[in-house]
């Protein structure tokens, strides 16, 4: 495209600023977390590793980070299955009401967390009659985390078409066959990247969560809303933090490597 | 094996096999979420004991009334709605140049790392990043000690406090479908607009423009309804300021009228389902 030289330049300082100013925020968390102060008071006094000694032993947080990774894994499992169904439907079949299921998946993500958070808690309390636990916090965390799922499931099968499927039928293959052997093939990097994006959303909800977790359920994100205040805890909960930003780039950055090559290979 | 035989079964009945595939995902979004939907619509309608705190089952439209005509509802839905657009249009102005950027102009390598780089905060707990532009904002942080040799200070915890902070929680979300939807203008089409003599911004704004639109809206909807529902921002970096979720919440927990709950929360429902129709027709919801 014909941009000036300024233009280009423009856009890429713009760029590199937003960045920057993305981990800003992160970079203080960081620097609170080895800071001596315990109120976040900037420049940092002195620099001391005792909150780290602290998080590592601390049983509360341990026990969360266990939870919100069982929780994140069962809503992405119950995700990963209804998303490539509605995935599969909504781009190999033309029928009535095709825009209303697609307004149905994507509501539960569209409508505030809020919203969501008080009518499943309503539902489960004064509807069902349950008391809320692990299992209302899994039906809640699955019901909006099916829409990451399908979205990428739903693209890349648009992406790839249905020549390869239509060959392996006419080839003798039956439905199952294919399925197994032409269309998931190809959408396993897809179903990868968007299981992993589930798991994430799961993993850092906090809003639903306050509504539909147990007295007894404690994930990370409530972990760290109960202990935020605690003067004595603050940097022990950037600490978590910390952690939890290094971990996650490994995962997103396979994921990202293993779409970007599978995408380009559809598309040749 | 019974799998070949329900193959051969399937294979020629495309009903059928729609039926299996929709079943299970359209009963669960039916069956846990349409229902509760609707229950929150009809607990808008029913009423509290006042000894027991028990939700009763008794018909009155007491509490959407008093949502309606109520001067304190009719303030924070306002303040709400005005911080929502104000974060949406602040985030889109930022996200459309940088995703410009990401998609057309930086080379394969760079793009992979900016990609990465704007999606892995996204995994960075939320709260600590609400707690971390606490700590920026707050009366000895970061922004009054840049801001400071300059005569001025930082906002502290109120409205743009909240604006800001929404702003950078959403961004992330606002930049993916924008840089998706450039990705997907084909560099051939600029290039055929050029040869047409058109300058750069022309081709921006008669080509690009017109094809990113629908990702720009499905953007817009993230940082929209995000923000619309959010309370804890309010709570953390907004001093003394109440948005609806702040009110909702209250009446959930301790003030324990969830009818009165359920009628506040009629009103970011009923915003989002307006902003939804509005632009169903520009084919955003499937680029979302």
């Amino acid at each position: 495209m014909q941009l000036g030289r300024v233009a280009r330049y423009v856009l890429g300082a713009v760029t590199a600023v937003v960045i920057a100013m993305i981990y800003l925020p992160l970079g203080v968390v960081f620097l609170n977390s080895i800071s001596a102060s315990e109120s976040m008071s900037w420049p940092p006094p002195g620099f001391t590793l005792e909150w780290w000694g602290r998080a590592l032993h601390s049983e509360g947080a341990l026990q969360a980070l266990g939870t919100s990774v069982l929780v994140a894994i069962a809503a992405s499992a119950i995700a990963l299955v209804l998303g490539t169904l509605a995935a599969m439907a909504l781009s190999r079949y033309r029928f009535y009401g095709k825009e209303t299921v697609n307004l149905l998946i994507v509501l539960p993500i569209a409508l505030p967390g809020i919203v969501t958070g008080i009518a499943l808690n309503n539902a489960f309390r004064t509807i069902v009659g349950v008391q809320l636990g692990v299992w209302t916090l899994i039906v809640a965390h699955a019901t909006f985390c099916i829409v990451t799922v399908y979205n990428n499931a739903f693209a890349r099968l648009n992406a790839s078409g249905t020549r390869l499927e239509e060959a392996s039928q006419d080839l003798g293959a039956g439905l199952f066959t294919t399925f197994r052997l032409v269309t998931f093939p190809h959408l396993k990097s897809a179903l990868l990247a968007g299981g992993l994006l589930a798991f994430a959303l799961s993993f850092d909800e906090i809003i639903v969560t306050t509504f539909t977790a147990g007295p007894g359920v404690t994930t990370l994100p409530l972990w760290i809303l109960q202990n935020m205040f605690r003067p004595s805890q603050a940097p022990v909960v950037a600490v978590i933090a910390v952690i939890l930003a290094v971990l996650s780039v490994v995962p997103l950055a396979i994921a990202q490597r293993l779409t970007a090559k599978d995408a380009a290979a559809v598309s040749r | 094996m019974t799998s070949p035989r329900v193959s051969a079964y399937l294979a020629p009945r495309r009903r059928l096999q729609l039926a299996g595939l929709l079943t299970a995902p359209v009963l669960w979004l039916g069956l846990v979420y349409v229902v509760a939907l609707a229950a929150l619509l009809v607990t808008a309608f029913w009423t509290v004991n006042e000894l027991t705190g028990q939700v009763q089952i008794e018909w009155t439209t007491e509490n959407v009334v008093e949502v309606l005509t109520e001067a304190l509802y009719r303030t924070v839905t306002l303040r709400t709605l005005g911080i929502a657009v104000l974060v949406t249009v602040l985030d889109v102005l930022v996200a459309v140049p940088v995703a410009f950027f990401m998609a057309k102009i930086a080379g394969p390598r760079l793009r992979h790392l900016l990609v990465i780089a704007i999606l892995a905060p996204l995994w960075a707990s939320y709260l600590v990043k609400v707690y971390s532009w606490r700590a920026l904002l707050s009366a000895d942080g970061v922004i009054h000690w840049v801001l400071a040799p300059f005569g001025l200070d930082t906002p502290g915890y109120g409205i743009v406090g909240i604006v800001l902070t929404l702003s950078y929680l959403w961004l992330p979300y606002v930049i993916m479908p924008i840089y998706a939807g450039f990705d997907r203008v084909p560099d051939r089409l600029l290039e055929a607009s050029a040869d047409l003599g058109a300058r750069g911004w022309s081709t921006l704004r008669s080509v690009v423009l017109p094809m990113i639109w629908p990702a720009v809206i499905a953007g817009s909807i993230f940082a929209f309804s995000l923000s619309l529902g959010d309370y804890i921002t309010a709570g953390i970096v907004g001093g003394t300021t109440q948005m609806l979720g702040n009110l909702v919440y209250t009446n959930v927990g301790a003030a324990n009228n969830l009818p009165l709950a359920a009628a506040i929360s009629l009103i970011p429902i009923a915003i989002i389902l307006v902003y939804l129709a509005a632009v169903r027709r520009t084919g955003a919801l499937r680029s979302l």
